[in-house]
């Protein structure tokens, strides 16, 4: 044994992980397993357990590559692991040190895309409750795309010919890469800060999911969510479904049919001025006609007919009123003495009243009557010049000299005969 | 041109009071008469406002100094 070479501890950990990092396999690896013990660390890189049914195997992903990581990586969740196996030394154990993942089956974009709204689902970032209304006429619209691509292009014609009252407020910024998702978000928040609008239309036009992704960016929806002014989402084509399109105020299917859904039309807008015009012209028909109608009513009233015969028909009215009165006293006096006792406080007080009252609206409407009587003018000197016939004379000219007439005064007339006229 | 949006709702706003106070026959024949002239005018106003416009676009840029500057951008 004395032969026998003696090594370190750490020379021999040394030529194992000499062996490891020369060997073709070992150093590009990709390995398929379910992920157990997953912690982040405050410093960024993550420890897991990678294992199948019989074997387990230690991993770490440093910071650098963790940051790309597109899903969260959750315990339980089988995945695709590439890196390289080598010693730590420190601890004498070999690993595999990860520079990728992705979930097994499923991309990892849309592994993202579903922790993501569940997330923010649970969040209530996406509840009917905090969803704005559109306004009816916007007034300035703020579109948060790119200023190169053809969605702004459609939304601006479609806004030009539905409702060119609005003015546009175009807040140019780049809708895919890796800045894409800081800048919309930065632009909805500027919007929002200036009040620059009414409305927001953010979106772009289609493309592939990767394309699409800044939509599905949690700084995103995040900043939908704050927007006091309402947004529309306007990403890709109808089937395309983006976070952003959850958590918007409204979705459109394009960014042309946001347009769409942002304003009225102005061909709907003219039917309805004509369908209003004619609304009034009708209505005003039918006032019309209705006063025709109140006018004839009243110039066909007795009262202003014949105004002594009307109120000497109300005199009489009430006499008989007052008369039944009478007889409804004999009549209750001869009734239980009872009854009488209890009623004859308060109900002689309550005739008594109405009686009265009754009176007064008849001595008002007499007098008011009597104002407007031809004899009430007479009254106050005025007189009545007629013709031999009777008719009233209103002209000179009616008149011949030498002709006779009479005159009626307020009480009595004279016959007279016309010396000349004097027609103006 | 926000000024018109504006202009067009409010006068959008009146003309459907307006309708209703007429089709109502709460009003009197002279108030209805007034009525009818404010509504003909205005709606006549809407139909120029409509006809008339033209979509306005601006763009909102970051200026040398940070800021944003407004920069008007002709109509596609």
């Amino acid at each position: 044994m004395d032969e026998q070479l003696i090594l370190e501890v750490s020379q021999v950990t040394s030529y194992i992980k000499e062996i490891m990092d020369s060997d073709g396999l070992l150093t590009g690896l990709c390995i398929r397993g379910e992920l157990s013990n997953y912690k982040t660390y405050p410093s960024g890189h993550h420890y897991f357990t990678l294992k199948d049914g019989k074997a387990a195997l230690s991993c770490v992903m440093f910071r650098s590559n963790a940051m790309r990581l597109r899903f969260r990586p959750e315990n339980g969740m089988t995945v695709l692991a590439a890196g390289r196996i080598t010693v730590y030394e420190r601890d004498g154990k070999y690993q595999l040190y990860c520079v990728s993942m992705s979930p097994e089956g499923a991309g990892d974009l849309s592994v993202a895309f579903e922790q993501l709204k569940k997330k923010l689902s649970a969040e209530g970032l996406f509840d009917e409750s905090h969803k704005k209304p559109i306004p009816k006429y916007p007034h300035r619209i703020a579109l948060i795309t790119s200023s190169a691509g053809a969605a702004l292009h459609d939304m601006l014609r479609i806004l030009g010919q539905r409702y060119p009252l609005s003015e546009v407020k175009l807040l140019p910024v780049r809708v895919q890469g890796a800045e894409a998702p800081g800048e919309i978000a930065a632009a909805l928040d500027h919007a929002n800060r200036c009040r620059v609008a009414d409305l927001i239309i953010t979106g772009r036009g289609g493309g592939s999911m990767e394309d699409l992704w800044a939509f599905n960016e949690e700084i995103v929806a995040r900043a939908i969510y704050r927007s006091e002014i309402p947004v529309i989402s306007a990403v890709g084509h109808e089937p395309d479904v983006t976070i952003s399109d959850y958590v918007a105020d409204l979705r459109a299917a394009t960014p042309s049919n946001a347009a769409e859904l942002a304003t009225p039309d102005k061909q709907d807008l003219i039917v309805r001025l004509r369908h209003l015009n004619s609304r009034m012209a009708q209505s005003l028909g039918k006032r019309l006609k209705l006063s025709r109608q109140q006018l004839s009513l009243r110039t066909s009233a007795r009262v202003l007919r014949s105004p002594m015969e009307y109120l000497e028909d109300r005199r009489q009215q009430l006499d008989s009123d007052m008369e039944r009165l009478a007889q409804l006293m004999t009549m209750h006096s001869g009734k239980a003495r009872t009854d009488l006792l209890r009623r004859q406080e308060r109900l002689p007080a309550a005739w008594q009243s109405s009686i009265l009252n009754r009176r007064q609206q008849s001595g008002t409407l007499a007098a008011r009557l009597d104002a407007m009587s031809p004899l009430k003018v007479l009254s106050r000197g005025y007189s009545i010049t007629e013709k031999s016939g009777g008719s009233a004379i209103r002209s000179a000219s009616e008149l011949k000299a030498g002709e006779q007439i009479r005159i009626r005064f307020s009480k009595g007339s004279a016959l007279a005969s016309v010396d000349q006229i004097m027609e103006e | 041109m926000a000024k018109k949006s504006q202009t067009f709702e409010a006068s959008m706003e009146r003309l459907d009071e307006i309708v209703k106070l007429l089709e109502n026959g709460d009003v009197s024949l002279e108030e209805s008469i007034r009525l009818f002239e404010e509504g003909t005018k205005l709606s006549a106003q809407c139909s120029k406002l409509l006809d008339e416009a033209e979509l306005k676009v601006t763009q909102l840029m970051q200026g040398p100094d940070g800021t944003p500057v407004e920069q008007e951008i002709p109509n596609a």
